[in-house]
């Protein structure tokens, strides 16, 4: 009973504070009671009502389960008496068997039709494509429309309801099951190896969104973090801009580029307009237009290049990326160059 | 074991959901059509031993202790060269078309399906052996032909099986 | 019934002459049901304690974020075998153990209908745990400390492929659990075989308690329910071993094939554990309501029914991954369905209680708190039965306290209500009540505290199986505090498992029927002799005890 008050009271709680959010660059509400799209909307008004229809049930049936146990409860008077020993009531069962039929009935068709609606919805011509491939353990985005290669953080745009222009995105993997979850933003999907899925978002607000990977999916699943930002149309197009740009050629970071392409980093990373197109690790061209490095496991900062570089245990126990072994001087000279990469 | 059988029969049919579910999936190698010969007289080996048991059944029921004998020792032999034919198509298969179970989908899926087959005919085979064996040592009478019931109860999933794979593999799987 | 007679296997009766050796001896060449459902009790008790404690390392590292109790690779070792453990050496076992001992006592036979085979399921199944724990010290896996299975009590493919568990872990899981599965299997051909061909004259099937009717349909549902996973397991040591690729994605294999047939059987598995728990709880509710159960063919349909729909829903558990629309509302409506002859049952529970003259014994107060919280777990269940509603919920820290909620709150409370209701049977001696009640009063408050709270992380966005978590979410506080019931739950384990001892030497004297109940098995002393009954019972209505209680008003008159 305290439990079922504190669960409703937190609810409550978790869904007043999420909406009145004010419009902050980093809210940081994870909270599938926060709906920013439109599938996101439809979960959400389903939520409800089926929220209505057990809190209904549950509290009928407890109310009856704790007047059972109240009035029938054995006492001095009674004792030593058996009670009347009913066997059943033929009414009484076809009642509480009709009674759920129908509320399933009716559950099952609110459900069905929300069904289609999020996964059946027709692609607009105005639709932006991304394409998403989980890799154990980060995330990569290309935008074929675009010509972009990117990871770990998404831009999309805003999709005003006048003009919309929704996000579509395609889930692949390149190794094993992930799931992208951004609650705000939609319920999730999977990225299953050998197979394509989709899924749709139209965020009406500019803001940044959180989630994380929801499959198990190796060691460091729980640092597989999911950053998208929403942008306003002006934003997105410079945003896009920039990444269709190669990398920077400045001469300052010539040191660096040489440490990159004479070590193993060539292997796993790409970077436009030079001799790297690895595609086992993430697309470093655009690495400081990035707020977070490995997948949201820190913040992209020098000092956290230069320890992801060097040990990246000490961040992401288990990650695919190896410990580069480089003396300082290659060492900075290659944080130097990462930090000309915008 | 008519549970024994339930259960067995849930085994076999995720092991021929997942045949049919590749069917066609294969990346690369030989396909079905390409390489598979129908063992119809194999096949007729396996379903004549349901015969032979069914009637050594019923002789040992009228204490007929020789003719039953006879006709288990027959149920063996016929049961033997069907696992003798599976051998062959294997040894075919693997020098003649280089298809192991590791080269594509349809190696995986058959040589798992009929190898679960088989594994369960050879296993039937040395039940039945180590009847033949009592049998001979006088040892099985009429009072013991419930207990035989029950193996040729086995004996009988087996073949069933048989059909249901022979179908699958050799009919839908080209 | 006296037990004075050759008490070879009484342990209460057990002569002093006996080395201790002869008497381990005994017991591990045991054939009896009785002993062997002992040894499966304690066998799932001890294994209870190792997945519990796993269980607290892991809400110790969960108590704040970015906590470095345990590292990721140990973490993720932790609730894979926490999972593995809780389901098929706690759960499985200690139901088997309960069905060994109950069922031919309660249908008014001497044994099973094989002992052997039964001795041999209860060892397999032994070895089977024995063998999953060995993989902490067994092969050397490339990520240190052993090489326990590390992905997830489900094992998805291509996790568990050689690409990505290179070391020998999964075949730890999966070899264990094959070996287990043949015991189970074996156990159900006995169950099912005892049923339906050794009750005792004049107890048709209708006249059968519901606890045989329950362990008769968990059974026939077990069978259907193991195999799959048998098979899906031998596939993928085909793809381990052999070099198949039934699930190896770069050759064109399928990683939601493993998914199907994993959660094939994985959905008719939770309902396999479920409805023995519906049995004892069935049992004690009548007898500490005093009235019979109410509408009992009702029961045993619903029972039925829920046996066969479980079996199509189980890509409920597959809602994220893609399937279109029509299978998820496929799955959508049978899950539903699923959750009508449940939900009847609950009712049918109530109705028992109604208007009867109810006893607040220990055991009572658990089936209570079961009907409780199984209410809640069947409502969270709908929420998640609607697919989209689970494309939210699914995957996260909500569906691990819908299923805690069931096996904790459902299966364990049940469990414990039937340790209280059949131990003076079993040995002759009552629990201690008021370790019962502290018992019964502080497991409760742990389990509120952990798993009421534990819905909300869910709702707030955090995933399952996270080793640590991002702070400033919404999940600090309400992850700590869940650590603490964790706990409690724990000390109410102890103050348990001390009854269970100091009872033993010190409860008071049971007698044949200390809760004035009415199936066979009462008829018999506590302990019951070796042979059960020395003349088989003739029975003529469901409660033949009541019948000789009552002779003036007989079930047998209404039946």
């Amino acid at each position: 009973m305290i439990g079922a008050l504190q669960l409703f009271g937190v609810l409550l709680w978790s869904t007043i504070t999420a909406a009145a959010a004010p419009e902050k660059a980093s809210t940081v509400i994870t909270s599938i009671f926060a709906p920013e799209t439109t599938p996101a909307r439809s979960i959400f008004d389903l939520s409800m009502f089926v929220l209505a229809i057990t809190g209904t049930i549950f509290a009928v049936v407890f109310a009856l389960l704790v007047y059972s146990v109240v009035k029938f409860r054995g006492t001095a008077e009674n004792a030593g008496r058996e009670p009347a020993q009913v066997y059943g009531s033929t009414q009484i069962e076809l009642s509480w068997t009709i009674i759920p039929v129908l509320i399933v009935v009716v559950l099952f068709l609110a459900t069905a039709r929300v069904i289609h609606a999020v996964q059946d919805a027709p692609q607009p011509s105005t639709a932006l494509e991304v394409t998403v491939i989980g890799h154990q353990f980060w995330w990569e985005y290309r935008y074929p429309q675009l010509g972009i290669v990117t990871a770990n953080e998404l831009h999309i745009p805003v999709s005003d309801p006048a003009h919309p222009r929704p996000t579509f995105l395609k889930l692949l993997s390149a190794d094993t099951d992930h799931s992208f979850w951004i609650p705000q933003l939609g319920g999730k999907t999977d990225l299953i190896p050998n197979r394509v899925n989709d899924m749709w978002m139209d965020p009406g607000r500019p803001g940044i969104f959180l989630g994380q990977c929801a499959q198990y999916c190796g060691t460091q699943h729980a640092k597989m973090l999911l950053r998208v930002s929403v942008d306003r149309p002006e934003d997105f197009d410079a945003w896009v801009r920039a990444q269709q740009e190669p990398a920077a050629q400045g001469e300052e970071a010539i040191a660096g580029r040489r440490v990159f392409e004479t070590n193993a980093c060539i292997n796993c990373h790409a970077i436009k307009g030079t001799a790297s197109y690895g595609r086992f690790g993430p697309d470093l061209t655009h690495l400081m237009s990035r707020t977070t490095i490995a997948s949201g496991a820190a913040e992209n900062t020098a000092d956290n290049l230069r320890l992801w570089i060097q040990n990246p245990e000490a961040i992401k126990p288990g990650s695919l990326m190896p410990a580069m072994k480089l003396n300082d001087a290659e060492l900075d000279a290659l944080v130097r160059y990462m930090e000309t990469l915008r | 074991m008519a549970s024994l059988i339930i259960a067995e029969s849930a085994i076999f049919t995720i092991f021929v959901v997942a045949y049919l579910f590749y069917l066609g999936k294969s990346l690369t190698g030989p396909t079905p059509g390409e390489v598979l010969e129908t063992p119809i007289f194999y096949t007729v080996c396996l379903l004549s031993s349901s015969l032979t048991i069914h009637f050594a059944g019923k002789s040992l029921e009228r204490g007929q202790r020789g003719l039953f004998l006879a006709l288990w020792f027959l149920t063996i032999l016929l049961g033997g060269l069907f696992i003798y034919g599976t051998g062959e198509e294997w040894r075919r298969l693997i020098y003649e078309h280089g298809l192991t179970i590791s080269t594509n989908l349809f190696g995986t899926t058959y040589y798992s399906l009929v190898g679960l087959h088989g594994f369960h005919v050879t296993a039937g085979l040395v039940m039945l052996f180590v009847v033949l064996i009592f049998g001979l040592a006088g040892r099985v009478g009429q009072d013991q032909s419930a207990r035989v019931g029950v193996l040729s109860l086995y004996w009988h999933f087996v073949d069933a099986v048989w059909v249901v794979v022979f179908t699958v593999v050799y009919v839908i799987g080209r | 019934m006296s037990s004075d007679v050759t008490q070879i296997y009484s342990g209460a009766a057990q002569s002093e002459s006996r080395t201790w050796v002869e008497t381990l001896h005994e017991w591990v060449i045991t054939v009896d049901h009785k002993r062997l459902g002992v040894l499966y009790v304690l066998y799932a008790l001890t294994f209870l304690t190792v997945a519990g404690v796993e269980a607290l390392i892991l809400r110790i590292q969960l108590m704040y974020p970015h906590n470095h109790f345990v590292s990721p690779q140990v973490f993720n070792q932790m609730f894979t075998m926490h999972g593995t453990t809780m389901i098929f050496f706690v759960a499985m076992p200690i139901l088997f153990g309960f069905a060994n001992y109950l069922v031919p006592l309660m249908i008014g036979a001497r044994d099973m209908a094989f002992p052997r085979l039964n001795a041999f399921s209860f060892w397999l199944t032994a070895l089977g745990g024995v063998l999953l724990y060995f993989s902490f010290l067994g092969g050397n896996g490339l990520y240190g400390a052993g090489s326990a299975p590390d992905a997830g009590w489900w094992a998805y493919a291509p996790l568990t492929s050689r690409a990505f568990s290179p070391g020998p872990s999964s075949d730890y899981w999966t070899i264990a659990l094959l070996v287990s599965g043949f015991g189970s299997i074996g156990t159900a051909v006995n169950i099912l075989a005892t049923i339906l061909c050794m009750r005792c004259p004049g107890m048709r099937l209708s006249r059968m308690p519901l606890l045989a009717w329950l362990n008769l349909t968990m059974s026939g549902l077990l069978l259907l329910a193991v195999t799959p996973l048998t098979a899906a397991q031998l596939m993928l040591l085909v793809d381990r071993y052999l070099g198949g690729h039934f699930f190896d994605t770069q050759a064109g294999g399928s990683a939601t094939l493993w998914m199907h047939f994993f959660w094939i059987f994985g959905h008719p598995e939770v309902y396999v554990l479920i409805i023995p728990c519906f049995a004892f709880v069935s049992e004690i509710i009548q007898v500490f309501s005093r009235k019979p159960i109410f509408g009992y063919p009702v029961m045993v349909a619903a029972t039925v029914c829920i046996g066969f729909v479980s079996m199509s829903v189980w890509a409920h558990h597959m809602f994220t991954i893609g399937m279109n629309s029509y299978a998820n509302s496929f799955f959508t409506i049978t899950t539903m369905a699923v959750g009508i002859p449940t939900g009847i049952k609950i009712f049918n529970w109530i109705g028992t209680m109604w208007g009867g003259r109810i006893q607040f014994k220990t055991p009572m107060l658990f089936s209570i708190g079961f009907l409780f919280q199984f209410l809640i777990a069947g409502l969270t269940g709908i929420m998640m039965a609607a697919a989209p509603f689970d494309w939210q919920l699914g995957l996260s820290y909500f569906v691990v306290a819908h299923f805690h909620y069931v096996i904790v709150g459902g299966i364990l409370f049940a469990l414990f209500a039937a340790f209280y209701y059949w131990y003076p049977k079993v040995t002759g001696r009552m629990l201690s009540e008021s370790l019962g009640k502290l018992h019964f009063w502080l497991f409760l408050l742990g389990f509120h505290m952990t798993f009421d709270l534990m819905h909300i992380p869910g709702l707030l966005g955090m995933p399952r199986r996270i080793y640590t978590y991002e702070p400033g979410r919404g999940w600090d506080t309400l992850n700590l505090i869940i650590s603490i019931g964790a706990f409690i739950q724990g000390i109410a384990i102890v103050v348990f498992v001390a009854n269970l001892i100091i009872s033993y030497w010190k409860g008071s004297a049971a007698g044949n029927d200390p809760w004035d109940a009415w199936t066979l098995e009462w008829s018999v002393s506590s302990p019951p002799p070796a042979y059960n009954f020395a003349t088989v019972p003739t029975v003529a209505s469901r409660r033949p005890l009541w019948d000789l209680k009552h002779p003036e008003d007989p079930d047998s008159r209404y039946e």
